[in-house]
């Protein structure tokens, strides 16, 4: 008798979080398809009925939405690229080439991790201010990079400091100089902590509210996280429009996330143990 | 191999551009942070020296309610780690122990985590909406109107309003960590206690909580740490402390202070102070958990 009762107990319980954790995400997005007249008085916890696709409309046209979307992506993009290719060089660097500082170089970074952004806001928006970078894609890109660096020195170095010292070696019997061994041949064997890096770093990046708020204040350069502010003030009883604004905004990293669950998962896990 | 790998101009080429941008961009500015947090400026006159005399008025004085903000963020740490970890640990440890499904509830547990946290603070703004929100709605049916209340707006109910979506956004972060943890356990060991006669209960206290300490010390520091570097719900869901300051956090205190009201040196303190409480708990955990190894 025991034995049977028991799952039950549990997947009461499993069940029961699961829809704590994602029916709000559904009420979002059920919202986001409703007019106010369910949204406020009809139909306020079911599905949207008629279907009101002209949120998003809404959205788009008056709430600059799409405008948010491109920015965010065109910061997140060049931030990535720019953090992996710098934090594979370094940490290269650090963990194949033969030198003294390799070792207190990592750990300078790995107390970088431990520094919460707040410790270098104020410096950066100064300067940011002075160098005439305010209200620039680029000075987001540089101090997204620099925030991000810390952790992908870590993950790819301990990734890199495992490969065999035959790879290097028998490369440099065939000719080849440093440059071809990290392209050709380190590069690509890091492929799977190079992935955990990207996975990090996009949903890091696509996310971050604060340095965005900083440092960017035109509407035709806003990021999604701040964009979504303003339209919150703008629209604060059309909720319609912000629902579809919300779900738009969350969809690459739910989309991705949908798809690399795994992955993802195990990026944060490496992301989060850090020695 | 020396020749290729010790070339003193290829290491400088590898290091020098990644090195140089996060000295100018992260070690600088904790540098000036520094010296800014040892003046008073208000950004347009000169820096006037101060000494310690920001800390001082911080933490002895009170100043612009700093110690309210320090027990705001000490609640939530302090919640984080009896309601997130421990609830985090359960649901990792039923996880793991092989039922059917693991896989789907562990994707549906860890979700909020992928999510920005403006998103979760915009979904919660509508939740907690006095007139229409999901929460009210919910009590309304379950006949309960007598609990209906601006969750944010009131003093008694707004800390615990801001609490909630905290812990429900990362809990899945915890699960996760927990759960890899206890799935690096050997099996053998599990099981040879289980021949030995030890039941359920006993295999998870005595075996499995030793075995992932130092997965449980992780989750320990992540949570107090974030509890303290925590910005973006309070930004969104209390306006970085309203009612009347009285939900306010530290980085939020931090933001006015350097933001709103011009405070550039008692601002620089105060983000001082948050790194150095980051640092302390980092280490007073590792210290602690060192310890109870030995």
């Amino acid at each position: 008798m025991r034995k049977k009762k028991l799952p039950v107990l549990k997947y009461f319980l499993l069940i029961l979080v699961a829809c704590v954790q994602i029916y709000p995400f559904f009420w979002m997005l059920f919202f986001s398809l409703k007019d106010n007249n369910q949204i406020f008085s009809m139909n306020v916890m079911g599905l949207p009925n008629p279907v009101q696709w002209a949120n998003y409309t809404a959205a788009v046209q008056n709430g600059h939405i799409l405008q948010f979307f491109f920015n965010s992506t065109v910061v997140t993009f060049f931030a990535m690229a720019l953090t992996l290719l710098l934090s594979l060089m370094l940490a290269y660097a650090i963990s194949r080439m033969r030198w003294k500082f390799g070792r207190p170089l990592l750990i300078i970074f790995l107390l970088g991790i431990m520094i919460p952004a707040q410790a270098i806001v104020l410096p950066v928006f100064l300067m940011i201010t002075r160098l005439h970078l305010y209200n620039t894609r680029i000075s987001l890109i540089l101090v997204y990079t620099v925030i991000t660096l810390p952790v992908s020195i870590y993950i790819l170095s301990a990734y890199m400091r495992n490969l065999p010292q035959e790879l290097e070696e028998s490369a440099a019997l065939d000719g080849a100089d440093i440059y071809r061994i990290f392209f050709r041949i380190i590069t690509p064997i890091v492929k799977p902590a190079i992935i955990t890096v990207l996975i990090l770093n996009f949903i890091g990046m696509w996310n971050e509210l604060l340095l965005s708020y900083i440092l960017i204040s035109k509407t035709n350069l806003l990021t999604l996280t701040v964009g979504l502010l303003t339209m919150q003030a703008k629209y604060n009883t059309a909720w319609g429009p912000i629902g579809a604004a919300l779900v738009i905004s969350s969809f690459p990293t739910v989309l991705i996330y949908l798809f690399l669950n795994k992955h993802i998962q195990e990026s944060f896990i490496m992301g989060s143990v850090k020695g | 191999m020396d020749r290729v790998l010790g070339k003193k101009s290829s290491i400088a080429v590898f290091v020098l551009p990644g090195l140089l941008i996060f000295v100018a961009i992260m070690v600088v500015p904790i540098l000036m942070s520094v010296s800014y947090s040892l003046t008073q400026w208000d950004g347009l006159n000169a820096q006037e020296f101060v000494g310690l005399d920001n800390f001082i008025a911080l933490v002895r004085d009170n100043y612009d309610n700093f110690l309210v903000t320090v027990r705001n963020t000490s609640l939530i740490a302090l919640l984080t780690i009896l309601v997130q970890i421990p609830l985090g640990l359960i649901l990792a440890l039923v996880l793991a122990d092989g039922i059917k499904g693991e896989g789907f509830f562990r994707t549906v547990y860890f979700t909020p985590v992928v999510v920005s946290a403006t998103v979760v603070g915009q979904l919660f703004l509508k939740i907690y909406n006095p007139d229409y929100g999901l929460l009210n709605v919910i009590l309304g049916k379950l006949g309960l109107a007598s609990l209906q209340r601006a969750w944010l707006g009131e003093t008694t109910t707004a800390l615990i309003a801001l609490l909630i979506p905290i812990v429900w956004q990362y809990i899945g972060q915890q699960m996760l960590l927990f759960y890899a943890g206890i799935k690096s356990i050997s099996p053998e060991i599990l099981e040879s206690a289980e021949i030995d006669g030890a039941n359920k209960w006993q295999r998870a206290t005595k075996i499995t909580l030793p075995l992932i300490a130092p997965m449980i010390e992780v989750c320990i520091t992540l949570g107090i740490v974030g509890s303290i570097k925590l910005f973006d719900l309070s930004f969104i869901l209390t306006k970085n402390g309203e009612p009347l300051g009285t939900t306010r956090l530290q980085t939020g205190l931090m933001y006015k202070q350097i933001f709103e009201y011009g405070k550039y040196g008692m601002g620089s303190a105060t983000a001082i102070l948050i790194v150095l409480q980051c640092l302390l708990v980092t280490l007073l955990i590792q210290r602690l958990f060192k310890k109870r190894r030995l």
